[in-house]
């Protein structure tokens, strides 16, 4: 592989610490290295931001749901996608759809806004194939899948002796075969319940049939994440998601992670990451009196280094909800009466999708639009503050450079506010308008750089700039020097990167893709001492349950044809 | 109003997608900037001077543009697409997607429209002067806004699947439809002069059919509520009214319920 040298940029990244000086970045062969030859092609970065290749903690990005979705909205690549995104170009394939892209467009997508890396964060196990599949179609970004653990009958049954051993001999063995890189908890109980026409409101509902609770099963998980001493700690969308008042619920599941020890080898800090946290900060008591609750949630976060969590941010886009959240998309449908699709993932889980209007003349559009960003604006430590839109939930991935302009530019964000129709309501039920802060380039950078590639263990390859560390460098037309005065151009410097580098090779130059990429996909070889019992317990389910055999469940290694296999070892 | 003629000289072989003729695209351009406008025949990108000749004036806002496309554009598809304003006449057929998502402005078509013509229209005026296919002022496929707005009027005959979701706007037809008129109705009026097939105002839940000729078959899940006068579209007589469906879920409105509404003249 070739040497490149990146002059003169400003550079800005935690790792090596260097908040907008100008500094030149060597590569070779994929590595950030100290220096190169002078043979090495020189890309002039005078006058231009230089980041570390972005890291996406949180997006729905492959898989059932996601395809479920496309299948039945061709109206999103008709309306809001482009017309005739089916024009062949040179060097790339078809393009199509907005809330919901085709694995080509989310892989450009994400290269042409400077993301290496993209976590597809709900995967059903018995659907591994299909989001395998997908992830190796989509082009560029490094990727992996968090399979969901929070309604699964294994769990739900070693947890109710409280049984770690087993719980971790279940979660190596499912790691193992679905090639999954962690622990996802969607809605603990909740989907199962919802099975029987119920639900889950708080960490002490029981679940039917179970004799079991979501704060049991969410505690036994964080257990048997830190025994199996995984690169990422317990992922989770907790119960309630969208209901006004389930602040109180919310906090009572981050207290759920008080007094354990986060142990593992990656650098990993945080016990539990509270994934989309603008949906579960509300108050009121109905959709009347709806408001932010976001001061009381990051009261608790700011004081809680065990915490990590990423914002969730409504972009007031028609978008395309889906989750493995089946009673919430039940209850949205019901809400919106617009297409609804439930689905049961046998013994594992559950999901959902119902295309969803982030209107601004809907008056708790406009507050979760306030909530979301109020949480990134309050939040004291930027590397545990993540920026996402749970992709497409709350908007989709390609509106990020949307929502960092708002973080950064608090005019934008008044503009914004008085163009709601309810802009008075708004404003009295959220506290945006007295947050005068504006997030540096810096900030940004931890929260899209470094912040997540500590929270996933990936910190000693990605999102830094340190010699030895994965050469992903985006560079972006933003001048820190002399930054516009119109804060469009923020938006659109981020939006299309003047060159994004993955792994050392230039894919992206001046918004356009050039290269595919050699994509891999992550997972995570977690070693635990066998269980004969869950071994055989596995066996019986498949037998007894599952509508296909054991053999055919395991995602052979042709689905991941360029692995990237972290192994972790249990502390036993 | 400054006029633009455009006339096609060479026929495509597949099917021409033109969205570039329309008011908005032309306005403010020279000839040569016209003529290398985008348009699409299978894959490929072409220029629209490679299948049209262009001769006239180009007003400087939609408003002031009129296009009059000549040469027979039975295999152009798009032609006025989102279009907002100004005119556009065709003096022949034209293929499927004329005039959908039409915002504003008149759009004429001499002869006969393909299918999905006036889709999910928003604004305007759309006339057809032969006759059209089906999926007439209906929602693109999966979406559930449909025609929205405007006049479209349809002197000749139309196929099936008219005004599917139509939640806005007037739907006319001076001849006969084939079946499922007004499936999914949430607002909207739609006349139908000539006969009908069957299935009409399935699963309608608001908006207003009246149907002038025969219909074959009425959907079980409508009810004869009364006779009454009306004027529809210069016609002055009785019809008998019908709500429905009611086999659907219908809103409330200062305490009434809202049913959809089926007229037929008597």
């Amino acid at each position: 592989m070739s040497e490149i040298l990146i002059k003169n940029g400003h550079v800005f990244d935690v790792v090596t610490g260097i908040k907008g000086d100008k500094a030149d970045i060597a590569i070779k062969d994929g590595k950030i290295v100290d220096k190169v030859s002078s043979k090495a092609k020189t890309i002039d970065a005078s006058g231009k931001t230089v980041m570390a290749g972005a890291l996406d903690i949180h997006a729905h990005v492959a898989g059932p749901k996601v395809n479920l979705g496309r299948w039945f909205r061709p109206e999103d690549k008709m309306i809001r996608g482009e017309m005739r995104g089916g024009i062949v170009k040179e060097t790339t394939r078809m393009e199509q759809g907005f809330s919901i892209p085709s694995v080509f467009r989310t892989g450009y997508s994400y290269a042409r806004m400077g993301y290496g890396f993209a976590m597809e964060a709900a995967m059903p196990p018995l659907y591994a194939r299909h989001v395998h599949e997908e992830i190796k179609d989509t082009p560029i970004v490094d990727e992996a899948a968090l399979p969901v653990f929070g309604n699964n009958w294994f769990v739900f049954e070693y947890l109710k002796e409280h049984n770690i051993e087993k719980t971790a001999a279940y979660i190596s063995w499912l790691l193992k075969v679905t090639k999954g890189y962690g622990i996802k908890v969607v809605n603990p109980g909740g989907t199962e319940a919802w099975g029987w026409g119920l639900n889950c409101l708080g960490i002490n509902d029981e679940v039917p049939f179970f004799d079991i609770t979501p704060g049991e099963i969410t505690k036994g998980l964080i257990e048997a994440n830190e025994y199996l001493g995984l690169p990422h700690s317990v992922h989770i969308h907790p119960n309630m998601l969208g209901d006004p008042g389930n602040a109180p619920t919310t906090i009572d599941t981050m207290k759920l992670a008080e007094g354990y020890k986060a142990k593992n080898k990656f650098g990993r800090e945080q016990l539990l990451h509270m994934t989309h946290l603008q949906f579960h900060s509300y108050g009121g008591t109905g959709w009347g009196d709806f408001c932010s609750n976001a001061k009381e949630i990051m009261d608790y976060v700011n004081k809680h280094p065990e915490i990590t969590f990423d914002t969730g941010n409504v972009t007031l886009d028609e978008t395309t909800t889906m989750t493995a959240d089946g009673p919430f998309e039940h209850h949205l449908s019901a809400l919106n009466h617009l297409k609804w699709c439930n689905v049961d993932v046998e013994l594992e889980t559950g999901s959902g999708v119902v295309p969803f209007i982030y209107s601004p003349n809907v008056f708790p559009c406009a507050v979760q639009w306030a909530v979301g960003l109020e949480l990134a604006l309050l939040a004291k430590d930027p590397m545990r503050t993540m920026i996402t839109t749970d992709h497409p939930n709350a908007g989709p991935f390609t509106r990020y450079p949307r929502v960092f302009k708002w973080l950064m530019c608090k005019k934008t964000r008044d503009e914004q506010m008085a163009a709601f129709k309810h802009s008075g309501k708004v404003a009295d039920a959220t506290i945006l308008n007295e947050i005068d802060r504006e997030l540096t380039l810096y900030e940004i950078s931890q929260m899209t750089r470094a912040g997540p590639a500590k929270a996933l263990g990936l910190a000693n390859m990605m999102g830094g700039l340190a010699p030895g560390m994965n050469a992903d460098v985006a560079i972006y037309n933003l001048n820190p020097a002399k930054m516009p005065t119109d804060p469009e151009e923020i938006e659109k410097a981020f939006s299309l990167s003047a060159y994004f580098l993955k792994n050392g090779e230039i894919v992206c130059q001046d918004g356009q893709i050039v290269h595919s990429g050699t994509k891999k996909t992550f997972w995570v070889d977690a070693k635990a001492p066998e269980s004969k019992q869950v071994n055989r317990d596995v066996r019986e389910k498949f037998l007894r349950y599952y509508t296909v055999t054991q053999a055919n469940y395991e995602v052979p290694d042709s689905y991941a044809p360029n692995p990237f296999v972290i192994e972790a070892n249990a502390n036993v | 109003m400054k006029t633009a003629t455009i006339t096609l000289k060479t026929t495509p072989t597949l099917y021409l997608e033109a969205d570039v003729i329309t008011p908005d695209a032309f306005a403010g351009k020279s000839k040569d900037e016209i003529l290398a406008l985008p348009v699409y025949e299978g894959r490929e990108c072409y220029k629209l001077g490679d299948y049209f000749e262009i001769a006239g004036e180009i007003g400087d806002t939609p408003e002031n543009t009129k296009i009059v496309v000549n040469g027979d554009c039975s295999k152009v598809k798009y032609i006025g697409a989102k279009m907002s304003a100004g005119e556009v006449i065709v003096n022949s057929s034209a293929d499927m997607y004329t005039g959908a998502w039409m915002r504003g402005g008149k759009l004429t078509i001499k002869g006969n429209v393909d299918s999905f013509s006036g889709l999910g229209m928003e604004g305007g005026e759309f006339t057809v002067e032969g006759n059209g296919e089906n999926y007439i002022g209906a929602s693109y496929r999966g979406d559930w806004r449909g025609m929205q707005g405007g006049v479209l009027r349809v002197k000749g005959n139309v196929g099936s699947d008219i005004g599917t979701f139509m939640n806005g706007g007037t739907l006319i037809v001076e001849g006969d439809a084939d079946v499922h008129i007004g499936t999914h109705q949430e607002g909207g009026t739609i006349i139908i002069k000539g006969d009908v097939n069957r299935r009409v105002g399935g699963q309608m839940v608001k908006g207003t059919i009246y149907i002038f000729g025969n219909m074959n078959y009425m959907m079980p899940g409508f009810k004869y509520t009364q006779d009454v006068e009306l004027e529809v579209d210069g016609y002055k007589g009785t019809f008998a009214e019908y709500i429905g469906d009611l086999g659907e879920r219908h809103s409330k409105s200062k305490g009434q319920v809202v049913y959809g509404k089926l007229y037929r003249k008597k």
